[in-house]
This record gives structure tokens, C-alpha cells and sequence, in this order.
């Protein structure tokens, strides 16, 4: 099972970062999980969120560069080896993981893993088999 | 349309009688009125009787912005300042505008040639076109407005800018030609697609595009995005304004009008006329001005010269797209380039618009050439690589185009300065002087 995620280009230039953001808050948009990737001349950031069409439209509408694409959220234990066992079983299957952020959700004892690899469908099918959770959109917002 | 196949279809020979005619006429004229030519001729040891034949123009001296400066205001009519009916000038960015005076007949010579460049786009009486030049002490408003009366057309005179009105107006009064910079151009054409109008339900036909330079790969782009065939115009303001050339619908090469300019290429460097076909400046003396002649002036616009007929029927002097500006030409490590060259490197990446600023800076000693680009959808991707890969790929392409290695810096739409005018393109931080 797949869930959007939200890319935003950043300029390195103060207070893009923060515009972005303002956007989102003034679109009540609640943000799940968030990354950000930093080059020296530009940042990327993602974003899990509940609208993420919404918030799509707000940033294009302030001239940010937006994509939407898809990853997957997982959930892992939070304790020592939780993601390790998830990674493993990635790499076993000989899958390319391009980046990955982790969030620890505070109701549960679970940590979740947004992966972004270069085959989602055969990723998909490694974790399943390995039974690791994969979590709907709803699931992850619902936490 | 040819609007006079008289003056755009004559035999070479006729041609060439009747251009040495007028340039002996000229400098006559200008000998005898301008105290400023009557010095520079005398100094120079030429005199009006030295021009024989159309190749004695080499002998003349040339004009220079510089020497139209110092005569600023009125220093180079010749002719009583009773007979001078409009005067215009020239932007004056760098210093003192120039100023270019008008008698009754000259501003007729506009309207002429004015009326045959429209014709080629396709204008007649039935058109409705919509001038968005400058109106004002800038040529390129009133000029067109000349042309287009003298055609029969319809003219709106809306002038520059309000970009919301321009587009009601478009659609309201079923413009057929548009007359503006190819960069506003484009800035509609984003701006249509913006507000979701389709082009289908606009009139336009034909653009007539100048005032400022453009490449091959920017007119596919208006056409592709404004549906209409896109013209190059050439002109400037010491000279007439708009009108000086123009492109044909073959789009290969601009029209000289060279029954009332006549136009040189020259190298830059060493001032030596160079033959048909070779890239230098253009140097054009007026044939028929009477309020302002002009013998030889540099325009330090670069392109070449081609003669023969065209597919179209007119047998006008050929200049080929200006590529460059002898003075804006950057030497960047010893290597010359110029700003279309970048913009023609940009244009060939899908999915980039053709907006940039380069910034030249000497950190250590050696020059560096940045480029910012704006990002869009189609270049961004939610992977560092990807984006750095778009990175490399134009800085590739602008290697390819130039010769020198550029660092590229993509940051987001919009931020680059645009202008409804002419763009500010080009940054130079190494304070040479």
C-alpha cells in the first residue's frame, strides 16, 4: 500500500523554509512527518500529510515547486533492531532504498518509517512477505 | 503581403542606382547642415564628392552613440528646428539619451516602412492589432501606431504593461496581431495559461516581435503557447525606431528596407567592412532622412548580411537574426559569449522557461560564470540525484553552447527579476574598471 508524499523545492535563501510552512499553517494543513535533504545550493522537503492535494494547491498557488509522489509507511517497533529487520529484509531482496525518515508515534509503542526505494511494488511484496505493517494513509493520519 | 513591390522587389542594378543616388544625396545633406559631419568629414580629408560608387561609403566616418550623446539635444538635425515635428529618444540607461528629430516627410518614411513590415505579418485593413510597445518618447509605440494607420488597420493603442487589461482587451476586441518585446510575449502567454484561457478562443494570427533580442528556440515557444506565427522586427531609435527590418512568414532572415537604410557589416575590432555572410556589426547609414541623417552608425548589434531573392518575392538586403551586442558581449576568461547563447542552451531543456540571470563574479583571479534558472514541476523531483542530475544536464547543455564550464543555481519560480520591457539579464560583479 502506497501514501502520497509532498516535495517542495527550496531555494538556500533565508526564510523559505519557514514560507513553506506558512503556507501549510494557514491552510490548516497538519503536518504528519517531515524531512528535509540539504545541498549546499538547494533543500528538498517532504512532507506526510493528511490534504496532501490541498496543500499541493496552496504552495504552487505561493510559486513553490511542488510534486507529489508515492512511498510507503511502515511500522516498526520502537526498540533497538526495529528498523534494522525492515532494512535487512530490503536489502536481502536486493532493493535500492533512495532516502527514508523515521517518526515515533507517541500513543503507541510503534515507530513509523517512511521509505522511499527504487521499486515500490517489489518493496511492497519483500515487507509483506516478511511481515512487516505496511500502513494505509488513513493509518497514518489516524495516529 | 508585399505593401510595395515597387521599393521590396526591384532588380539588383535598380537597387543599387538608386542607393547611390540617395547616399550622395544624404551626404551631401549632411555635410553641408551638420556642423558635426562638416568637422568629422573635414578632418578625415572626405568630402561629399569622394562618394562614386556604393563601396566609397568606407571612406565616410563612422557615428557613434557616444558622438549622438554629445550632440544631445538637438545637435545633429539638419534642418531649422521649424521642420522638426516629433522628436524621440533613445532610453539614456548609461548616460544622456540620444535624441532622433523628426521632419514631416521622415515620420511619412516611418509610416512606410512601418506599413510593409506589418504587411509581412499578414496586416490589413481587417485586422485589429493591439500595440503593447511603450507609447511615448520610446519609438517602438508610435511607430507601430504609424504603420498600422497607414495600413488601414485597426490600431489599440493600450501601450505597455497591465497585463489583466491587455488580455480583456484581447479577448473583447478580437485582436488579430500583437506588437510587443518576445519576452512579454511569453509573460502573456504564461499568464494565459494562469487563468486557463484557451488560445483557441483568441483571434490572434501573427506577433510582431523586437526590441530586444531573441533566439530560434524562444519564437517556437511563443508560437507553440499563443498559437500564432511570430515575426522578429529590427529597428532603433537613432536610426527611425521599429522598421528598420523585418521578417517575412519564410522566417529566414529580416527584410532591410534598404531603399531608406543602408546597412554594413563591420568587425568590431579592426573596423574593416567584412564580406556577405560573415557574423559582424551592423553599421547603418539613413538613405533619406532629411530632420536627422546618419552616415555610418555603429549599432553594435551582431549578425550577417545575405543578399538575393526570397522565397517571398522581395529582393531586400537579408540580415540574419541579431546574435549578440558588440558591447554586451561578455568575455568571460578570455572566451566571448553572449547572453543568447545561454538562453538558446536553456530553451532546448523541455520543460524550462526561458527566464535567467547570469552573474559574473572574479573570486580568485579567474572568472565565474553562475547561471540562475527558475525550477518548474517538470524539472523537479523529490530526489536530491534527480534534481542535481537536471543541475548537470544544463550546465551540460550551456557547455556545450559556450565553451566554458557554468555553475548552474535553480531557484523557484517567479524570483528572477522580470519586466514587461527588456529583462535585466545579466550581472557583472568583477568591477573590472
Amino acid at each position: 500500500m502506497k501514501i502520497k508524499q509532498i516535495s517542495v523545492f527550496l531555494e538556500n535563501r533565508k526564510g523559505r523554509l519557514w514560507k513553506a510552512l506558512n503556507v501549510l499553517s494557514n491552510a490548516g494543513v497538519n503536518i504528519r512527518a517531515l524531512s528535509i535533504a540539504d545541498t549546499s545550493e538547494f533543500g528538498i522537503l517532504r512532507m506526510i500529510v493528511p490534504e496532501p492535494d490541498l496543500a499541493e494547491e496552496k504552495l504552487a498557488e505561493n510559486n513553490f515547486v511542488v510534486k507529489v509522489n508515492e512511498v510507503i509507511a511502515v511500522e516498526v517497533s520502537d526498540e533497538p533492531g526495529g528498523l534494522d529487520a525492515v532494512l535487512g529484509l530490503l536489502n536481502n531482496a536486493d532493493v535500492n532504498v533512495e532516502y527514508l525518515y523515521a517518526f515515533v508515534e507517541k500513543k503507541t509503542n510503534k515507530a513509523i518509517v517512511v521509505i522511499r526505494t527504487e521499486d515500490l511494488d517489489a518493496s511492497i511484496k519483500v515487507l509483506e512477505e516478511g511481515g512487516v505493517t505496511i500502513l494505509s494513509a488513513e493509518e497514518v493520519n489516524m495516529l | 503581403m508585399i505593401w510595395n513591390e515597387k521599393a521590396e522587389c526591384m532588380s539588383v542594378q535598380e537597387r543599387e542606382e538608386l542607393q547611390l543616388k540617395r547616399l550622395q544625396e544624404v551626404v551631401k545633406q549632411a555635410y553641408n547642415n551638420v556642423p558635426y559631419y562638416r568637422d568629422r568629414f573635414d578632418q578625415e580629408g572626405v568630402a561629399p564628392e569622394d562618394i562614386q560608387t556604393l563601396e566609397d561609403i568606407q571612406k565616410l566616418p563612422f557615428t557613434s552613440k557616444s558622438d549622438l550623446r554629445d550632440a544631445y539635444p538637438f545637435g545633429m538635425f539638419a534642418v531649422h528646428g521649424d521642420d522638426i515635428i516629433e522628436v524621440h529618444t533613445s532610453s539614456g540607461t548609461t548616460g544622456k539619451p540620444t535624441v532622433s528629430g523628426y521632419t514631416e516627410k521622415d515620420i511619412d518614411i516611418w509610416s512606410e516602412v512601418m506599413a510593409r513590415a506589418l504587411s509581412m505579418a499578414g496586416a490589413t485593413r481587417k485586422d485589429v492589432i493591439q500595440n503593447c510597445y511603450g507609447y511615448g518618447l520610446f519609438t517602438g509605440g508610435l511607430g507601430v501606431h504609424y504603420g498600422t494607420q497607414k495600413v488601414g488597420a485597426t490600431v489599440i493603442p493600450i501601450s505597455a504593461g497591465n497585463t489583466q487589461r491587455q488580455i480583456e482587451i484581447m479577448q473583447d476586441f478580437q485582436t488579430t496581431i500583437i506588437t510587443c518585446t518576445p519576452s512579454y510575449a511569453l509573460y502573456l502567454a504564461e499568464v494565459l495559461e494562469k487563468e486557463g484561457i484557451d488560445t483557441d478562443d483568441l483571434k490572434l494570427k501573427a506577433g510582431v516581435f523586437g526590441a530586444e533580442m531573441w533566439t530560434e528556440e524562444m519564437r517556437n515557444e511563443i508560437e507553440r503557447r499563443l498559437n500564432l506565427s511570430a515575426l522578429n522586427i529590427y529597428g532603433l531609435t537613432e536610426i527611425i525606431g521599429p522598421g528598420v527590418a523585418q521578417e517575412c512568414e519564410v522566417k529566414d532572415g529580416l527584410h532591410i528596407f534598404d531603399d531608406h537604410f543602408y546597412p554594413e557589416i563591420i568587425d568590431s575590432t579592426t573596423l574593416e567592412t567584412l564580406p556577405d555572410g560573415e557574423k559582424g556589426e551592423l553599421v547603418l547609414t539613413t538613405l533619406t532622412r532629411e530632420g536627422m541623417p546618419i552616415i555610418r552608425f555603429r549599432t553594435r548589434d551582431i549578425t550577417a548580411l545575405r543578399r538575393g531573392e526570397c522565397d517571398c518575392g522581395r529582393t531586400n538586403i537579408k540580415m540574419d537574426r541579431i546574435t549578440g551586442r558588440s558591447d554586451d558581449m561578455l568575455k568571460i576568461r578570455g572566451v566571448i559569449v553572449f547572453p543568447s547563447q545561454i538562453e538558446r542552451a536553456l530553451l532546448k531543456i523541455p520543460g524550462m522557461e526561458p527566464v535567467y540571470q547570469i552573474v559574473i563574479t572574479r573570486p580568485h583571479q579567474l572568472d565565474e560564470l553562475e547561471v540562475h534558472v527558475e525550477t518548474s514541476p517538470a524539472l523537479f523531483s523529490d530526489e536530491v540525484k534527480h534534481v542535481e542530475q537536471v543541475k548537470k544536464s544544463i550546465e551540460k547543455q550551456i557547455h556545450d553552447e559556450i565553451g566554458l564550464r557554468v555553475n548552474v543555481n535553480l531557484v523557484e519560480p517567479e524570483s528572477l527579476p522580470r519586466s514587461e520591457g527588456k529583462a535585466v539579464r545579466v550581472v557583472d560583479k568583477r568591477h573590472l574598471n
